[in-house]
């Protein structure tokens, strides 16, 4: 078991891009951390330099305390689950599973009971004399898994792991790689676009854009402060409503006249769709404030329903959650409300949170 | 087909019964030849029907040594033939294998150089480069060889050119998974190279064991010796311009013999051929 840490870790290619930009990461023994961010972020790259597949410009990639910049893969003493499984198509299950011990030259007694081991908890047992060709993508996930646990390594890399299979399968593995996490106690680090995946899966959440790290934090920590506009939009869905303060626009909103003096120009304020409600007959709150929207759409998820409007002049886009089922025509004016405690406050240009102990 | 008219499908039998007809009735006109004697051949009309002498011809061919030839026998000459077709198709298939293993995995200066150098011998086939390749050959004391008849067709450009687009398609995942269960690159190549590339080696094999059997002009020029002798040329030397000292009975039995080998390899091989042409195992 060990940690995993990397200092200023950059990654230029070949062509001059650079796909890292200095990422200083201190992943614990036994945690769970997951890199979320858009396509293009570096957070693949990351972990493949991390795995040793990928070169590392400049900086230091440490696993378990030891340096592993000029290691080969096979001797950083990680594994690593594939989007696509990667298992050898030619091989059964069982050979499969057994192939990167073999070379280690591990005792074929020892290799056996390690593959059992791992069949029994990946209840894969009796499909170790099959071939990949022959399972469904839940089983060969399983299989990519079950490689990664015989080698009871130091570290599990997963690029992201369940992008192949369908809803319902990814809910039901997520909850599986997460108990099996916890029981191993393996030093786990997770890469995804998915940032339901992301949350649901993370001791640690890393939220990357364009090669450097937004923000790091628990799950909860990223979503009830994230630190910048690109984190408040890119976690939560739908994404954080966002109302860039011009200087006419509050003299638009109703309610609080003090929550509604403390808007400055050239600041963006963010609200959650779940801590807006529409306004009825009861009228606003004294700590409220509110905007008169105009209905676009309304999305009906089931226990909720997600109603979209525009705002005033500037038209801008916001979502509120409401309960249950509520049908409005397009073009409906109504008035939704926020508690003045749920507002998040950014600087428009550079984006970073404003009260946050920067 | 979605071929509805009651004609269509007894037509499309008749088209290819016909066609079957033309392939095949020279072929078995050569096997009536055979089982003749010296004196029906050369009485004409020639009888449709096998005659008596099937064994007593092949019996002669095979053991009792040709006389235009040299007195070698058939039994030789397929021998001969059979281990150059086996050398070149081998051969082929182990350089073009490794070589393409080295221009698709492995990143080393001057990469791409080679490959446009391997990619331009296809237009350097055996007849355009005979003069220097049978001096080499000589030099080298390789005439009336097995190793003269093999080497020089050895180095395959379109075998190569198959292997790489084959791995080409290899997903890199696949790669990057065998380093980290710390397999290194030979082991890479035994272990999972190979055995995906079965089919397609299957398929090379078949071809190129014909492309080695059929071979003319270098074997005719780097053997003198009759007892090195290929088939095909034995073939040709049997036959003279003067009717009478062809023994055209033996020559027959000859020509059958010659085409039995790659048939055979053809029809064992059928199902691994075509699947290395149409599908992968990935």
């Amino acid at each position: 078991m060990a940690g995993i840490e990397l200092k200023d870790v950059r990654k230029v290619y070949a062509g001059g891009v650079e796909a890292v930009k200095g990422v200083s990461l201190d992943v614990q023994d036994g945690h769970f951390v997951v890199l979320v961010g858009p396509s293009g972020c570096g957070k693949s790259t990351l972990l493949r330099m991390v795995a040793g597949l990928e070169s590392i410009t400049s900086g230091t990639i440490a696993i378990g305390g030891r340096t592993v910049n000029e290691l080969e893969p096979a001797e950083r003493d990680i594994a690593m689950v594939f989007q696509n499984y990667a298992l050898y198509p030619h091989m059964t299950v069982r050979r499969n599973l057994e192939y990167g011990l073999r070379n280690r030259r591990i005792p074929s007694d020892e290799i056996t009971r390690r593959v059992n081991e791992a069949a029994a908890i990946l209840e894969i047992a009796p499909l170790l004399d099959r071939k990949p060709g022959q399972l469904s993508g839940g089983q060969r996930q399983r299989v990519a898994m079950g490689r990664a646990i015989v080698r009871e390594p130091a570290a599990f890399l997963f690029d992201e792991p369940l992008s192949n299979l369908d809803a319902k399968l990814r809910v039901q593995m997520r909850a599986e790689i997460r108990s099996l996490q916890r029981r191993l106690g393996t030093t786990s680090l997770y890469v995804t676009h998915d940032q339901l995946e992301a949350m649901t899966l993370a001791d640690q959440l890393v939220v990357l854009s364009a090669g450097h790290i937004e923000q790091a934090g628990s799950p909860m920590e990223i979503y009830e402060r994230p630190a910048t506009l690109f984190v408040a939009t890119f976690i939560g869905s739908p994404a954080m409503n966002l109302l860039p303060i011009e200087p006419e626009t509050a003299s638009q909103l109703a309610g609080s006249s003090a929550v509604r003096d403390s808007l400055s120009v050239g600041t963006t304020i963010g609200i959650r769709p779940e801590h807006m409600r529409l306004v009825g007959d009861e009228g606003i709150q004294d700590d409220e404030i509110a905007a008169d929207l105009v209905v676009t759409g309304v999305e009906l998820v089931g226990a909720e329903s997600y109603v979209y409007g525009v705002f005033g002049a500037q038209k801008a886009e916001i979502a509120v959650r409401v309960p249950g089922y509520r049908h409005f025509d397009g073009g409906t004016p109504i008035r939704a409300a926020a508690g003045a405690t749920s507002l998040h406050r950014f600087d428009s240009k550079t984006g970073l949170r404003l009260d946050s102990p920067v | 087909m979605i071929e509805r008219s009651p004609l269509g499908r007894p037509l499309a039998h008749l088209l290819l019964i016909v066609g079957i007809l033309i392939v095949a009735f020279p072929i078995y006109y050569t096997f009536t030849a055979s089982t003749q004697t010296i004196q029906t051949i050369l009485r004409p009309p020639l009888p449709l029907t096998p005659g008596s002498e099937f064994a007593n011809n092949y019996g002669e061919a095979l053991f009792g040594g040709i006389g235009r030839i040299g007195g070698v026998g058939v039994g030789t000459l397929l021998f001969n033939t059979t281990v150059m077709a086996l050398g070149v198709a081998c051969g082929k298939i182990a350089i073009s294998i490794l070589s393409a293993f080295a221009i698709v995995f492995f990143r080393f200066p001057l990469r791409m150089v080679f490959f446009w150098l391997i990619f331009i011998t296809l237009m350097l086939p055996v007849e355009v480069r005979i003069l220097p390749t049978y001096k080499v050959m000589v030099d080298l004391g390789l005439i009336d060889t097995y190793a003269g008849l093999i080497l020089p067709l050895i180095a395959s450009a379109t075998a190569t050119l198959l292997f790489r687009q084959f791995f080409m398609t290899i997903p890199g995942e696949l790669v990057e998974a065998a380093r980290i269960d710390a397999a290194g690159p030979m082991r890479f190549f035994r272990d999972i190279l190979l055995p995906l590339s079965k089919t397609n080696i299957a398929a090379l094999f078949v071809i190129l064991f014909i492309y080695g059997w059929t071979q003319y002009l270098w074997p005719l020029l780097v053997t003198n010796n009759n007892q090195m002798n290929t088939i095909v040329i034995a073939l040709k030397k049997m036959v003279s311009f003067a009717d009478a000292d062809t023994p055209w009975h033996l020559v027959m039995v000859t020509a059958i013999l010659a085409i039995v080998p790659p048939v055979l390899v053809v029809v064992l091989m059928q199902r691994w051929f075509v699947r290395g042409l149409v599908e992968t195992e990935k």
